[in-house]
């Protein structure tokens, strides 16, 4: 019987990946096969239309434990035993139908991937996207409604929540992007993989009971545009914090436990890529009987036992002896725990309902699914906005004072404090730099060590050059954890891109991943792990391409780094990466200064990776060396922000002292690449020039920490009115 | 005047971590005989309305717009006449 | 003093406060399952901070039915030293070992942020090691804060002396301004009429070394250790 144009719509198959799965399989598949080949070749778990792109990224390091994509989070030797889990996840679409508790499972479901691992999660960061609040009661809505999710479920877990990023742009109004990163700590070099080990061992599902939450939700929403998930709403999740953090101290006693051999987290597309892809990585076949799964709801059927999307449950694979202490160790956690079936010689997948078999599949076909490989000009509409003079608009009616204190106020650059307040960012007490600063830095309890992690994307840059955009965002990540002084060790990428079926998508695809490839290559460091969440666009309208770079790095001395606050008076401000303080008119390409006063986003970003590398390193040298009393790098709306934010963070002035060229706008606000400010004793000065100089790092002394205001040549500000406009500045976007 | 006793509960559908929890606690407490538990939220609002229909419209209005979520809940109410 | 650190499921804090006391005091300490009653190897109980059982129905108000909750309200009875930091102080506060009860943020978000504490009376064995209007910096880290009880409640527990610390700016003056949740009077920590519960909302443990930010908080614990070290003498 032909399968209807419904029935594939549902499960988000094309004609031609059903009339694969038929070929593949030599005959055509029953109902509940359909309904496996479905969320296992859907965009989310299959990434068609990203895994050959995503084979080019570099994956090697001597540091690394773990291939990249071989489990379900990539892992970082840091010494001495210890080893961290990374990832980041996207869950952007549920975000978009109900924030909190999109955001919440969102949390929930890349916390799962990291302690499947076997390490205990120690920190998450966020990195969100809305379309501009000022006046829009629906965005308003999705920013209090996520941050109030990842609040509610990272508070209650007590995971501590240091860092991320909430950047708003028109172009995300229609699909808000919620990003989370999950790091995790791993003793011993204990890793735990998610495969069984012998024929013979037990699948054993753990945690809560299996529910009717978000069938479809893995192929139905992530490969839907805006539009089409408003009737999916009954694939919402909520989430159980509670729960998973039971889950987690259960499951971290669990791998102790002799003959417990794998872990596997369910998340996207539920039991069905969990179970399955656990079998194909242990190159064994597996028989699950449905009936034995703990159910919450009457009258589920196999198909929805196997596509349930119910949070907080995980995989065991588990030898027959050990099952007894495993479910009493479960017991004391009150915990289900349920042998749901086991491993055997083979290749096939056997789904039965109590002793009624349901369905019989080579496991092969199932976790291949097809890939679509393409290439793509760059688009006429970029070439033309690239060839846009940025600086065209020129220089709006405002004295340069006045815009730098609506610069201040702008919600991409005034403080977050209002959204990371909400977020405990202390719980685990390892916390050395706290949120609010360039990247956080947790220390190693039992070491002299501490790891910093810090996220970034600036999409705008990346619409304008998909490539360079790209390096960018590799380059400012690695910038953020060198001004702390920390030595980056690896990546993760968290890709959130439009319609990869359309060119310009395509386009943009490929040069990101290009353009990550050659900052990580240019870093000497390899990216361990990521997610791909495409179809973010409604109307027709793609998000920017945003890749965003969750990163890591390393502190020898946990005691020597340093934060972004000016500390002392009479300190002298150092500009690193430049000879002279003020860039041209060329920098405002996609700068935020364009967005707030002239609503554009033109011009060529540009990245000197060379040049950036030099700069990073002498940040770190002058860190650890314990030189200088700040670090905080130059990013969105520049250099006049970047002094004013070390300012208003140590409550002292400070003074720019060349005076302002014909573009006061390039020269305050241009956001030129490659630059970190640093303030330090004048006494220094001559050390630093000496340190720049072996480096073949271009340096400019440009100015000095002191007094009550914040001085850049002729325009001026007082302290405290640069103060009230940073610190109110996202309040007031964000309410009423 | 009159007064709407409204009750909001999470959509039978979805999971209610809360409800499921508190049940355990009063089964550790000895009440073994319970089946299930939802919890929910529970609103008296008076509204200065002289018509019923009217009341009834505006309870409905303000349930459907912010007492209760409908993408995961729902929601049912009393009105009763007060003086 | 060996320090019993209750485990409720859902705490988090139990880790943390061992390591304030053990590593970096130097004391004795283990950790106690819920469902355990056999505590007579504890000098002092702690119940850290959390999310136990959630926080669903009320903070605090599912765990005080927990089994271990009957040898620490014997303890306590009998003058032993308890220390509620957090969800640890709405358990005490639900199980009624310390009057009033803790409600959701004035401002109705989630706070995490460092605040100043004013001790309001040195001669407890919480504060020995202090002075009367010394200021300590911890950090809080709580939805449900806010200090409330009845009129009549209130008065008793301030004329007895029973506030412990209060939330002040730098230079220890009390006010509105000071206050991150709406409690009355400020209120961040009680005692009970004994002296020998105390409750408070700030989290000490988070304060107990300088590399991350502070060690005001070891100053509750030395106290502690302070009145042992004395009543064994006496």
């Amino acid at each position: 019987m032909p399968v209807s144009q419904e029935t594939l719509d549902e499960i988000a198959l094309s004609r031609a990946e059903y009339e694969a799965i038929v070929d593949r399989l030599g005959r055509e598949p029953g109902n509940l096969e359909l309904g496996l080949f479905g969320a296992l070749w859907s965009e989310h778990c299959g990434y068609k239309h990203t895994k050959p792109l995503l084979r080019r990224l570099p994956g090697e390091s001597n540091r690394l434990l773990v291939a990249p994509g071989a489990e379900n989070a990539g892992v970082i030797d840091i010494g001495d035993g210890f080893a961290i889990a990374m990832k980041i996840e996207s869950h952007n679409h549920p975000s978009a139908v109900e924030p909190l508790q999109g955001a919440a499972t969102g949390v929930g479901g890349i916390v799962r991937d990291i302690f499947a691992m076997g390490a205990r999660p120690i920190a998450l960061l966020d990195s969100l996207r809305f379309g501009m609040p000022q006046d829009n009661a629906r965005v308003q809505f999705l920013v209090h409604g996520v941050v109030g999710g990842i609040s509610w479920y990272g508070n209650c877990i007590g995971v501590p929540n240091v860092g991320g990023e909430t950047w708003f742009d028109k172009s995300y109004t229609g699909n808000p992007l919620v990003n989370a990163m999950c790091v995790g700590l791993i003793e011993n070099a204990n890793i735990v993989s998610a495969t069984a080990k012998k024929p013979g061992d037990l699948l054993v599902l753990v945690g809560a009971d299996t529910g009717r939450d978000g069938i479809h939700g893995a192929s139905g929403l992530a490969s839907r545009t805006f539009e089409e998930q408003a009737e999916m709403r009954s694939a919402v999740q909520v989430g159980n914090p509670f729960l998973e953090k039971v889950l987690i101290e259960a499951c971290l006693e669990a791998i102790n436990v002799p003959g417990v051999n794998g872990m596997q987290d369910c998340g996207a597309a539920g039991l069905t890529s969990a179970a399955i892809e656990m079998a194909e990585r242990s190159g064994m076949a597996l028989r699950l009987d449905v009936s034995r799964v703990p159910r919450r709801e009457e009258g589920m059927t196999p198909y929805e036992v196997m596509l349930s999307e119910s949070q907080e449950r995980m995989l065991l694979a588990v030898e027959e002896h050990a099952v007894p202490e495993i479910e009493a160790l479960f017991e004391k956690w009150d915990l289900d725990a349920t042998v749901i079936g086991h491993f055997h010689a083979g290749a096939e997948v056997e789904i039965y309902d109590g002793e009624t078999p349901v369905s019989e599949t080579p496991i092969e076909p199932l976790t291949s699914a097809p890939e679509y490989a393409f290439t793509a000009p760059k688009p006429e509409w970029l070439a033309k906005l690239q060839a846009t003079d940025p600086a065209a608009p020129g220089l709006p009616p405002v004295s340069p004072a006045d815009a730098l204190l609506k610069m201040l106020a702008s919600p991409n650059i005034a403080s977050k404090r209002p959204v990371f307040r909400q977020y405990d960012h202390h719980v685990q007490t390892n916390t050395v730099v706290e949120p609010g600063g360039d990247a956080a830095v947790l220390r190693l309890k039992g070491t002299s060590r501490a790891i910093a992690v810090t996220t970034d994307c600036n999409g705008r840059l990346c619409h304008l050059d998909p490539r360079t955009g790209a390096q960018i965002a590799v380059a400012e990540a690695c910038r953020n954890l060198a001004c702390v002084g920390a030595e980056p060790l690896a990546l993760t990428d968290g890709l959130n891109f439009g319609d990869p079926e359309t060119a310009s998508v395509q386009y943009q695809l490929v040069e990101s991943i290009e353009g990550i490839t050659e900052a990580a290559n240019a870093f000497g460091i390899p990216v361990v792990s990521g997610n791909a969440s495409l179809y973010n666009e409604s109307a027709g309208k793609a998000i920017y391409p945003t890749p965003i770079i969750g990163a890591l790095g390393l502190l020898e001395d946990a005691t020597k780094h340093a934060k972004i606050a000016f500390r002392q008076q009479g300190d002298a401000i150092v500009l690193l990466g430049r000879s002279a303080p003020w860039d041209g008119p060329g920098t405002l390409a996609g700068s935020e200064f364009n967005s707030v006063f002239h609503d554009v986003a033109t011009g060529l970003p540009s990245m000197d990776l060379n040049l950036e590398v030099r700069v990073q390193q002498l940040c770190r040298n002058l860190v650890r060396a314990g030189l200088v009393s700040s670090a905080h790098d130059c990013s969105d709306g520049g250099l006049a922000v970047s002094v004013a934010e070390s300012a208003i963070t140590g409550g002292l002035g400070a003074s720019v002292t060349s005076a302002l060229p014909d573009r006061w706008d390039a020269a305050l606000f241009g956001e030129g690449q490659s630059r970190i400010v640093v303030s330090l004793p004048e006494s220094e000065l001559a050390h630093l020039k000496a340190m720049a100089t072996e480096l073949d790092v271009p340096v400019s002394v440009i100015g000095s920490v002191g007094g009550d205001r914040l001085t850049f040549g002729e325009a001026s500000v007082p302290l405290t009115k640069a103060a009230d406009a940073w610190e109110h500045g996202f309040e007031r976007a964000t309410t009423g | 005047m009159f007064l709407a006793r409204i009750r909001v509960s999470l959509k039978p559908t979805v999971n209610d971590p809360q409800g499921k929890t508190i049940a355990q606690a009063l089964g550790r407490l000895g009440f073994d005989t319970i089946d299930s538990l939802r919890a929910g939220k529970y609103f008296e609002v008076r509204i200065d309305e002289y018509d019923r229909a009217a009341a009834e419209k505006k309870v409905q209005a303000m349930c459907t717009q912010l007492l209760a979520n409908p993408v995961i809940e729902r929601f049912d109410f009393d009105l009763d006449p007060v003086s | 003093m060996k320090f019993g650190i209750v485990v409720f499921p859902g705490t988090w804090s139990e880790r943390d406060t061992q390591y304030a006391v053990q590593d970096v005091l130097g004391q004795p300490a283990r950790l106690i399952w819920h469902k355990e009653t056999d505590i007579s190897d504890c000098d002092a109980i702690v119940l850290p901070g959390g999310f136990s059982y959630g926080d669903y129905l009320r903070c605090g108000a599912i765990a005080r039915f927990s089994p271990i909750m009957e040898s620490v309200r014997e303890f306590a009875g009998r003058g032993g030293p308890v220390i509620g930091i957090c969800n640890g102080f709405q358990v005490l506060c639900e199980a009624g070992l310390l009057p009033g009860a803790l409600v959701r943020n004035e401002h109705l978000e989630f706070r995490c942020e460092w605040v100043n504490l004013r001790i309001e009376r040195a001669d407890t064995i919480f504060t020995n090691t202090a002075a009367k209007g010394q200021l300590l910096r911890v950090p809080i880290s709580h939805g449900e804060g806010n200090w409330q009880s009845d009129s009549e409640t209130v008065r008793r527990v301030e004329d007895n002396g029973q506030v412990l610390l209060r939330y002040a700016d730098a230079s220890g003056n009390v006010s509105e301004a000071t206050n991150p949740n709406g409690s009355t009077n400020g209120i961040a920590g009680i005692i009970n009429e004994r002296g020998n519960v105390l409750g408070l909302m700030p989290h000490p443990e988070k304060a107990c070394e300088t590399l991350i930010g502070g060690a005001d908080g070891n100053v509750l614990f030395e106290s502690m250790m302070r009145s042992a070290t004395a009543a064994i003498r006496s």
